[in-house]
């Protein structure tokens, strides 16, 4: 090899790493563009689908939400293999609220992603003391085992699950909102990462006991975080409730612990935007592939271990670096 | 002496399985002293750290700092009280820059009440210590990941992390294993800095002769148990001490 | 009544132990915490309905085949996916996570669900203990746990690969000075846990269905013995089995039957409150608290 790759920064990112001296309005074009894009386009195809598709763009922005909690809770060193445990318990608190008081979905929609992040919370609060591995451990039997006490006492409605709650009031109103919710969790969570906030997390994940040492208590901090990303991901099983005016077992499904997973390795595990890409990218993909049927699952896990094992960067960092960075060959001496 | 007691350990017993790593150690440190400890490998030294730090309960004994209970707390309340130390292996935040590395502890609560009750530019504040314990300012060593800097560096970034907390009781557990000899002699003016500020330091080293020169008072542990205390000069003439560590080492004799 | 309770209460622990075994075993050494472990035991299960009925082999030949295939496919796991992932804690995870969810969701795709998936019991007959009936295969179970954990026991503590292993578990630096290839013997690690994840298979399933669900059950199950007996400790597998298993047939018999699938979660709710790390848990102190 005589040749190698060199990256160099483009013109905007070398002037300074945080603040921008905007000269130009190609130049504000070129920093809004990533940003303002997504939101555009996701807006515009949104609204010229048609009802089904409506409602895959609804669903892949609640899965996005999925995988943004995952990343966020792994950045801060939580892995979770049971989103469906927070997705489960946000479905079922909105649920009980709409049928047994009759209220409205505005109002439980908000109270379950709230009430669920804090029972969540609540139920996780004793791993917290203990290496990540519990974690995974543990959110990976709950909503195994919550599946089957509801199957086997029959509570909350029992395999049955509870049907004909009341639905949002339009299906245009659910989709802006669902869109909305997207991209504030996504550039609201970004800038909490990016806040010193966030980076007492991210220290949390790489060296606990030297943010100990400093005086923090990371018990406090790790349950704040988990309760945010475990209310984002309430947020969506409570949507959904009411999207599909039927809640049951099913919200404790592999799906919602597989595809967030999934979606942030194929994303870009650490990035948010990542996940958010990763989401888009699978969940219309296997509505694609819906002669599959059951295969979905396998196919999520098979593309998952492939990007861990062969592509553990995942698609964002590289859109990321294409966009910020001139590449170019150079020749090495030896 | 007339200033005011710091630390009081008390009996401090930890056994792990049947090893007693330490063993009963009694010490009392008053403010602005410099104390260096020092014992032979597995003699209970950063067991002591902990101890005090909060990182490991005690089985017996107790520690006060500045008369009131410390042993028994979480290592955060320790350390919110001024009590910091440095790890023997540097544990930075390995994904974070040099200075963010800083940011961390610079975000103690701590912090924000000793800086009434506002942060400041964390940033800033941070590049300046590290400035202070020899990085290059406005170099990129201080942008870059911790996990690609040298060993040097490292230990420096844990010592800016203890000042970074605006620590009074500073235990350092073995700063200066692992440095070069000209790395060491870079580090002692800014313990001697933080003396001269009034801060009151422990220093667990195996270098003894740099240790024989900043130190005001030396404690030698051996087995867990306290086997001799006293000034460098005291502790280097005892028979005890020579036998249980200084033996092997006959450039200390010297020093 | 009572008898009864303590007898299939016996059985009930043992088989919760088999389950545990495998995956403790594979952690305690290598670190990997295998969750392909339930599918790994299913598919155990479905190779030896395989053998029996679709290649007509006798079913002790069909089922040391399955054993042997299930252990290559853990060390096939670990050799081309973990070991690139060495280090990486949250990748390991992820990856065995995804390897087995692909593996279930495969066999139920494929169609392996239904009551005629079964394996048939060893010896049909059933023997009377104090009163109470109890069949050949629940006991060949208790004696098949009972000489796994003797062999595990023998076998890290008079072999070369066992002790290699025990170094292994403790540090695996120093076994590294030593002369030990660690990465070959956290590779056999995973083909023991999977192994005897298959051995377990092979007795336990002729109790009831060969089931995608059951690979999920017994991984909850694993789980479940290993977080309330600590991670990593025989001695803690064999307890917590005893503890979960005989409080599971105590609830169903006097409570009810669907109460059982509780006991395992109310037992790690339990002991995350009271001492996380577990009954027996290795952990030590400093990492307790993390």
């Amino acid at each position: 090899m005589s040749r190698r790759r060199e990256r160099i920064d483009r013109g905007i990112k070398v002037r300074a790493d945080d603040i921008y001296a905007l000269t130009s309005w190609r130049e504000m074009l070129y920093l809004a563009a990533p940003r303002v894009a997504p939101v555009l386009t996701l807006l515009v195809v949104g609204l010229a689908a048609g009802p089904y598709w409506q409602r895959v763009i609804m669903t892949t922005s609640m899965f996005a939400l999925l995988a943004i909690s995952w990343d966020v809770l792994a950045a801060s060193g939580m892995v979770s293999l049971g989103q469906a445990l927070f997705f489960g318990v946000g479905a079922y608190t909105s649920g009980m609220l709409n049928h047994y008081f009759g209220w409205s979905p505005l109002l439980t929609i908000p109270l379950a992603a709230v009430i669920g992040g804090a029972i969540s919370t609540l139920l996780l609060l004793p791993v917290l003391r203990l290496r990540g591995l519990y974690f995974a451990m543990v959110t990976l039997i709950m909503p195994l085992i919550i599946e089957r006490v509801i199957e086997a006492t029959g509570i909350f409605g029992g395999t049955e699950g509870i049907s004909g709650l009341a639905s949002l009031p339009h299906r245009l109103v659910e989709l802006l909102v669902a869109m909305v919710m997207v991209w504030v969790a996504l550039f609201g969570l970004r800038r909490l990462m990016d806040s010193d906030y966030g980076l007492v997390l991210k220290g949390i994940n790489d060296n606990d006991r030297s943010v100990m040492s400093a005086g923090i208590n990371i018990y406090r901090r790790k349950a704040e975080a988990l309760f945010i990303a475990s209310s984002i991901a309430a947020f969506a099983g409570a949507f959904m409730t009411h999207a599909y005016m039927f809640v049951g077992m099913p919200v404790f499904a592999m799906d919602y612990s597989i595809l967030p997973i999934a979606s942030t390795v194929v994303g870009g595990v650490g990035t948010l935007a990542g996940p958010l890409l990763g989401a888009f990218i699978l969940v219309p993909l296997s509505e694609l592939l819906r002669g599959l049927g059951g295969l979905r699952i396998v196919i999520y896990a098979t593309l998952l271990v492939v990007f861990i094992v062969g592509l553990p960067e995942g698609i964002f960092p590289y859109l990321k670096r294409k966009y910020t960075q001139f590449e170019r060959w150079v020749e090495v001496e030896k | 002496m007339s200033r005011p007691v710091v630390l009081e350990v008390r009996g401090l017993l930890k056994r792990y399985g049947g090893v007693t790593a330490v063993d009963g150690v009694d010490f009392t440190l008053h403010e602005n002293e410099v104390l260096g400890v020092i014992g032979p490998n597995g003699s209970g030294k950063t067991t002591l750290v902990n101890l005090i730090t909060g990182f490991v309960k005690p089985d017996r004994g107790k520690v006060l700092y500045r008369g009131k209970r410390i042993s028994g707390l979480p290592p955060y309340r320790v350390a919110l009280k001024g009590v910091a130390r440095t790890f023997q292996m540097a544990k930075p935040f390995y994904q974070l820059p040099a200075y963010k590395n800083l940011v961390v502890p610079l975000s103690s609560p701590r912090v924000h009440a000793l800086a009434g009750g506002s942060y400041g530019d964390r940033d800033a504040v941070a590049k300046d210590l590290l400035e202070e314990v020899g990085f290059e300012r406005d170099s990129w060593v201080i942008n870059k990941a911790a996990a690609s800097l040298p060993h040097g560096y490292l230990k420096r970034l844990e010592l800016a992390r203890c000042m970074a907390l605006r620590a009074d009781l500073m235990l350092l557990d073995e700063l200066f294993s692992g440095l070069s000899l000209a790395e060491v002699a870079s580090m002692v003016p800014v313990i001697d800095k933080l003396r001269s500020r009034g801060k009151t330091i422990i220093m667990v080293e195996h270098r003894l002769r740099e240790l024989f020169r900043i130190a005001d008072r030396v404690l030698v542990l051996n087995f867990g148990q306290k086997i001799a205390e006293g000034t460098p000069g005291q502790v280097m003439d005892l028979p005890a001490v020579r036998e249980a560590y200084l033996g092997s080492e006959a450039e200390v004799g010297d020093a | 009544m009572f008898e009864a309770t303590l007898i299939y209460g016996l059985v009930n622990s043992v088989i919760l132990a088999l389950v545990a075994l495998g995956f403790n075993l594979t952690f305690g050494i290598s670190g990997v915490a295998n969750f392909a472990y339930g599918a790994f035991y299913v598919t155990a299960g479905f190779l030896t309905w395989s053998g029996l009925n679709q290649l007509g082999l006798p079913f002790g030949v069909a089922a040391a085949l399955a054993v042997l295939i299930t252990a290559l496919m853990g060390a096939l796991m670990y050799r081309y996916l973990l070991l690139r992932l060495r280090g990486l804690v949250v990748s390991e995870v992820i990856a065995t996570f995804g390897v087995g969810l692909a593996l279930l969701e495969l066999f139920r795709y494929l169609g392996f669900i239904g009551f005629e998936y079964t394996l048939p019991v060893m010896i049909d007959a059933s023997v009377d203990i104090a009163g109470v009936v109890v069949d050949a295969q629940r006991i060949l179970i208790v004696v098949v746990g009972a000489s796994l954990a003797a062999l595990l026991w023998v076998f890290t503590r008079h072999t070369r690969t066992g002790r290699a292993f025990r170094a292994i578990a403790q540090d695996e630096h120093t076994a590294l000075t030593l002369g030990i290839n660690t990465d070959r013997v956290a590779t056999i690690s995973v083909a023991f846990g999977a192994g005897y994840g298959a051995i377990a298979a092979v007795v336990i399933l002729p109790l009831g269905t060969i089931s995608v669900g059951e690979g999920y059950n017994v991984l909850v199950n694993a789980l479940a013995v290993c977080i309330v007996g600590g991670l990593g400790s025989t001695v803690g597998v064999i307890v917590a089995s005893l503890l979960i298993g005989y409080a599971q047939m105590i609830t169903a018999t006097y409570v009810d039957t669907h109460w059982m699938m509780i006991v395992s979660l109310v037992a790690i709710l339990i002991i995350l409150l009271i001492k996380p790390s577990g009954l027996f848990g290795q952990q030590k102190e400093l990492e307790e608290r993390i």
